[in-house]
C-alpha cells in the first residue's frame, strides 16, 4: 500500500494538528455534556455501596503508566469511593509499574479523608509470577505479599493482621491494562474462591470482559474513559475523566468528519479520473 | 539427539499440565504451580540475555560509527544510569532517584507514545474507510455510529428521539450483536488453532520454533 | 515457610478458645443488667447428632468438608426456642477451637469451604436460644481429600479426545500421501512476494514476532513462520532484521533464523547482529521498532504474534514508510487495525495453519484438517444446545458448564 500523492492522502500531519487542538480546546473550555450512566458502570457502584462499613476492600492496580490517562481516574474515583464509605483498603498488583502510580492516588486521597497508613490502607506493591502469585493469595495474602510497598514486614501492619486470604476481602476491584488482569483475576479467583470482583479496563480492552459481566462473574465493568466518567459522576467528583470525555467527544466528531471529507474527495477525484479517461 | 532432549522436555511437561487441568488432587497442582514458579525464575533470569544483545549491538554500532550510532550512545547510558541508580538505592521505594526519574521521565514518554494512537487512529481513519463497496459502507455507517454512540456528544445529539433511534442504543446492539458474534467467531476458531498448534508442538509435529526439523 | 505458617495456624487455634472464655467473661455483667426474671435460664437441648465427611459432590480441591447434623428437639418442637447453632473447628481433639459461622435453626448441613487439604480437623456444635448455649457434640476428625479426577471438566475431557481424535486420524491420512485441500491464504503468498520486492529494491525485511512472552502460543507460531521467512531471505540474500520485547524469544529467533539460514547453505549471510533485544517496555519497543523502520527503512514489515496497543503505531508508521505489509495475530482487538493499515492480515486461526501452508508438510496439514472438523463439531454443538434450551432439556446444557 505505497503512499499516493493526490489529495486522498493528504499530509497526515494536518491532521494531526487538527486532533491537538479538538483535544486542546475542550479542555480549556468543558463543554459539558450531559452523560448517562450505562449498567455495568452503575452495578460497580452499587457494589462498592453493598459493602458495610468497616469492611476491607482490595484494589488490585495492573497497569503502566501508558494508561494512566483512562485507568488512574478509576483508580482514584475508587479509592475516593471506598474511604467516603470507611472501607479500608489493600492494595495489590501484578505490575512492576503499578505501586507507584497508585502511591500517587493515595497519598492526597488518604490526606484528604484523614486515613492513616497501616490502619486504614496499605500498599502491598508489586509481586511477580502472574496466575501463581493470584493462587498464592487464595491461600495466603501475607504469605504471598510478605511485606508491603515500603519494604515493612506486613506481621507488623494493624490491617494485615486482619487479612488471610480472599475470605477477608469483601470487594475486589481490578483495575488492569492486559496480561495479568482481568482475566486471570476471573478465570483464577472469582472462579475459584467466589470473590466479589469488579473491574475496570481501557476502552480496547473492554469489549473481551463483557461477557463475564454477563455470566456474572464481574459484578461490574468501568469500560474505559467513559466508565471512568461514569463513575466519577455516580460518586460525586467529576475529574480528570469527565473532563476528558469532552475531549473525546470533540475527537470522535472530527475522526467522522475526517472520514465524510475522505468520501468526498474520494468520489469528486474518482470522478474526475473517469472524465479524464473518457476524454482521452 | 539435539532435538530430542527438548522434544522429550516438552512432551513430559505438555503432558503434565494437561494431568494438571483434570486432577484436582494438591500433590500434582503444587507441583504444577512449582513448575509454573520455575518458568518465572528462568524467564526473569533471561533478562540478561537480552542485556547482553543490547550492549552487542550497540557497542558494534558505535565502535564502527555506523549510521545513527548517536542514538546507540543515548540507549547504553540511558542503561547504566538506570542501572546506577537502580543498584545500591533501590527502585521503586519512595523518594529514590530511580523511582524520581520513572515518574517523570518514563511515565511521560510511555503516555506520549500512548496517546500517539489517537493520531494514528484519525490518519488510518481517514485513508481506510472509503464507500468502495456494499460493505465497505456498512462498515464505514457503523463505525460512524459507534464512534459518536461512545461519547455524550451522541447522546446529546439524538435526545429527544424514541430510545431505539438514539446513537448509544445502535451502539450497544451493534457491539452486542453482529460485533459480538464476528468476534467469538474468530476467537472460537483461535482457540481451536491454539489447541491443534498445542498438540502439535506436545507431540513433536511442529519443531520449527527449536530452530528448524533436523 | 510454610511450616511455620502451619505451626502459626496451630498456635491461632490453641489461643483462640482461650480469648474466647475471656469475652464470654466480659460478657457476663451485660446480661446481669438486664431483667433476670424474663430470662430464659434453661438451655435448649443439644443437636441429636453430628456427622462430618469429605466433601465428595463436586469434585473439590481437598478444600472442603461437609457437616451435618440432627436438629436439637428444641429446634421447631419441644420448648421451640432453639435460634440457631453455633459450629466450631478445632486441629487437637477436645478443643472447642475457632469459631466457624452461626447458622440459623432448622438448618442441618454446612460446608466448611476453607479448609487445608489433607489436615484432620475436629468439628464441635451446640444450640442457642438467644441466652444459654446447650451441651457440645462433638465429631471428628476428618480431613478434606482432593479427588482423583475434577468431574467438573468431564465434558472438556471428552471434546478434547474427540478433538485429538480427529487430528491423529488426518495425520495419519495425510501421512499416507492423501492430498488434503487447504483454501487459499492471500496473506500468506504475499510475504515471498513481499521479500522479493524487498530483494528488488535493495532492503531489509522487518519481521516483529509480536511482544508476547515465548509461553504464548502466538509467540511459537511466529517463530515458525519466521524461519520459513528466514529461508527466503537466505535464498535471496537479503538481510532480515527481528526486533524482540522479550529476551528469551530474542534467544529462540537467533536459533530459529541461523538453522534457517544453515539449511538453505548460505550460513555466512546470517548476521547476529539483525536478531535484536529491544525493550520488555511495550511503547519503548515500539518506538524502537518505529526507529528502525525509519532509519534502515526496510521494503517488507511481517507483523505475526501477540500485539496489544503498538499494533497501529507500528503498521501506520510502517506504511508512511512506504513498505509493504503483512500482519498475523489472533488478538482480535487489534485485528481492526491491522486490516486498515496493511496490506494483509491473517486473522485468528490463519496465523497458526502459517506453519502447515507453507511447509505444506502432511504432519501439520492434518492437524489442520482436524481444527476443520472439530469446528464443523462445535457448530453443530453450539446449534443443539440453542435448541435444548429452547425446548427446556436444560440437562444438556448444564453437562457442558465446566468449572
Amino acid at each position: 500500500m505505497a503512499k499516493g500523492s493526490d489529495i486522498r492522502n493528504i499530509d497526515r500531519r494536518f491532521i494531526f494538528v487538527l486532533v491537538l487542538a479538538a483535544v486542546v480546546w475542550p479542555l480549556l473550555h468543558p463543554l459539558r455534556l450531559p452523560m448517562d450512566i450505562s449498567p455495568p458502570v452503575q452495578s460497580v457502584y452499587d457494589a462498592v455501596e453493598a459493602v458495610p462499613a468497616g469492611s476491607i476492600v482490595m484494589l488490585a492496580a495492573d497497569y503502566s503508566p501508558d494508561t494512566m490517562p483512562e485507568l488512574q481516574p478509576m483508580a482514584e474515583t475508587f479509592i475516593r469511593h471506598a474511604f467516603r464509605r470507611d472501607l479500608r483498603i489493600v492494595v495489590a498488583c501484578l505490575w512492576p509499574a503499578s505501586p507507584p502510580l497508585v502511591e500517587q492516588a493515595l497519598g492526597p486521597l488518604s490526606e484528604e479523608f484523614g486515613k492513616e497508613y497501616g490502619t486504614d490502607y496499605v500498599n502491598l506493591g508489586y509481586m511477580a509470577g502472574g496466575i501463581v502469585t493470584l493462587l498464592g493469595m487464595g491461600a495466603s495474602i501475607p504469605e504471598t505479599f510478605p511485606t508491603d510497598y515500603g519494604g515493612t514486614s506486613v506481621d507488623e501492619i494493624p490491617l494485615m493482621l486482619e487479612v488471610e486470604n480472599f475470605d477477608d476481602i469483601a470487594f475486589v476491584m481490578e483495575v488492569s491494562a492486559g496480561t495479568p488482569g482481568t482475566r486471570e483475576w476471573v478465570q483464577q479467583v472469582q472462579s475459584r474462591f467466589r470473590v466479589n470482583l469488579a473491574s475496570g479496563t481501557t476502552a480496547v480492552g473492554a469489549p473481551n470482559f463483557y461477557p463475564y459481566v454477563q455470566s456474572g462473574q464481574l459484578t461490574g465493568l468501568l469500560g474505559g474513559l467513559k466508565g471512568a466518567a461514569e463513575y466519577e459522576i455516580l460518586v460525586g467528583a467529576p475529574g480528570d475523566a469527565t473532563s476528558g470525555m469532552d475531549a473525546q467527544s470533540v475527537v470522535h466528531a472530527l475522526i467522522v468528519c475526517f472520514i465524510i471529507f475522505g468520501n468526498i474527495v474520494y468520489f469528486v477525484s474518482r470522478r474526475s479520473e473517469k472524465r479524464l479517461a473518457q476524454d482521452v | 539427539m539435539r532435538r530430542v532432549i527438548p522434544l522429550a522436555i516438552t512432551f513430559l511437561i505438555g503432558m503434565f499440565m494437561l494431568v494438571d487441568f483434570f486432577v484436582p488432587h494438591h500433590v500434582v497442582s503444587s507441583a504444577a504451580a512449582e513448575m509454573k514458579q520455575w518458568g518465572t525464575i528462568v524467564i526473569a533470569a533471561s533478562i540478561l540475555l537480552g542485556v547482553g544483545n543490547l550492549i552487542r549491538v550497540h557497542y558494534k554500532k558505535i565502535s564502527r560509527k555506523q549510521e545513527g550510532w548517536g542514538y546507540s550512545i543515548v540507549t547504553l547510558s540511558v542503561m547504566v544510569v538506570m542501572l546506577f541508580f537502580g543498584g545500591p538505592w533501590g527502585t521503586i521505594q519512595e523518594g529514590s532517584v530511580f523511582n524520581w526519574i520513572f515518574l517523570n521521565v518514563q511515565v511521560p514518554l510511555q503516555s506520549t507514545m500512548f496517546s500517539l494512537l489517537a493520531f494514528f487512529i484519525a490518519s488510518a481513519a481517514y485513508r481506510a474507510f472509503r464507500l468502495r463497496s456494499l460493505e465497505a459502507g456498512m462498515l464505514l455507517v457503523s463505525a460512524i455510529i459507534v464512534m459518536l454512540g461512545r461519547v455524550p456528544l451522541g447522546q446529546f445529539l439524538t435526545r429527544g428521539l424514541p430510545e431505539q433511534a438514539t446513537l448509544p442504543w445502535l451502539t450497544e446492539t451493534i457491539m452486542a450483536y453482529p460485533n459480538m458474534a464476528a468476534f467469538r467467531g474468530i476467537l472460537m476458531g483461535a482457540a481451536l488453532g491454539v489447541m491443534a498448534m498445542g498438540l502439535r508442538v506436545i507431540l513433536g509435529i511442529e519443531r520449527s520454533y527449536l530452530g528448524g526439523d533436523k | 515457610m510454610r511450616r511455620v505458617f502451619h505451626i502459626l495456624l496451630v498456635l491461632l487455634a490453641l489461643i483462640a478458645p482461650a480469648a474466647g472464655s475471656l469475652e464470654a467473661l466480659e460478657a457476663t455483667p451485660i446480661i446481669e443488667e438486664t431483667e433476670p426474671v424474663l430470662l430464659d435460664v434453661v438451655p435448649p437441648g443439644p443437636p441429636c447428632s453430628l456427622t462430618v465427611r469429605d466433601y465428595l459432590e463436586n469434585s473439590d480441591f481437598g478444600d472442603k468438608i461437609e457437616i451435618e447434623w440432627g436438629l436439637s428437639p428444641d429446634d421447631g418442637s419441644g420448648a421451640c426456642d432453639v435460634t440457631g447453632y453455633i459450629l466450631s473447628r478445632a486441629l487437637a481433639e477436645g478443643e472447642v477451637g475457632e469459631v466457624l459461622d452461626e447458622i440459623s435453626s432448622g438448618v442441618t448441613r454446612y460446608i466448611d469451604e476453607s479448609v487445608e487439604p489433607g489436615v484432620e480437623y475436629y468439628y464441635n456444635l451446640v444450640s442457642h436460644d438467644g441466652t444459654s448455649p446447650s451441651g457440645r457434640v462433638w465429631a471428628g476428625p476428618t480431613a478434606g481429600r482432593a479427588n482423583l479426577f475434577q468431574w467438573s471438566r468431564f465434558s472438556v475431557l471428552v471434546l478434547m479426545v474427540v478433538f485429538f481424535a480427529m487430528v491423529a486420524r488426518f495425520t495419519a491420512v495425510a501421512g499416507k500421501g492423501a492430498k488434503l485441500f487447504v483454501r487459499r491464504i492471500p496473506g500468506l503468498n504475499a510475504i515471498e512476494e513481499a521479500v522479493g520486492r524487498a530483494t528488488e529494491m535493495g532492503r531489509p525485511v522487518l519481521y516483529v514476532p509480536g511482544i508476547g512472552e515465548i509461553d504464548n502460543i502466538m509467540t511459537i507460531a511466529s517463530l515458525n513462520i519466521l524461519s520459513h521467512v528466514a529461508k527466503i531471505t537466505a535464498r535471496y540474500d537479503t538481510p532480515l532484521i527481528v526486533p524482540t520485547a522479550r529476551a528469551v524469544v530474542m534467544s529462540a529467533a537467533e536459533e530459529v533464523v541461523k538453522q534457517a539460514y544453515t539449511e538453505v547453505g548460505n550460513p555466512d549471510a546470517y548476521n547476529p547482529d539483525n536478531i535484536r533485544y529491544l525493550s520488555d517496555a511495550q511503547f519503548a519497543f515500539a518506538g524502537a521498532v518505529n526507529g528502525i523502520m525509519l532509519r534502515e527503512k526496510p521494503a517488507a514489515n511481517l507483523y505475526m504474534g501477540a500485539f496489544w496497543a503498538e499494533s497501529l503505531l507500528l503498521a501506520e508508521t510502517g506504511f508512511e514508510a512506504g513498505a509493504i505489509q503483512v500482519a498475523g495475530t489472533a488478538m482480535v482487538s487489534q485485528l481492526p487495525f491491522f486490516v486498515t493499515a496493511c496490506d494483509f492480515t491473517l486473522m485468528g486461526e490463519e496465523l497458526y495453519a502459517a506453519s502447515a501452508y507453507l511447509s505444506r508438510e502432511p504432519k501439520l496439514l492434518g492437524g489442520l484438517k482436524g481444527s476443520d472438523w472439530m469446528k464443523v463439531v462445535s457448530i453443530a454443538l453450539i446449534a443443539a444446545g440453542i435448541i435444548a434450551r429452547a425446548v427446556g432439556l436444560e440437562s444438556f446444557v448444564a453437562w457442558f458448564q465446566t468449572q
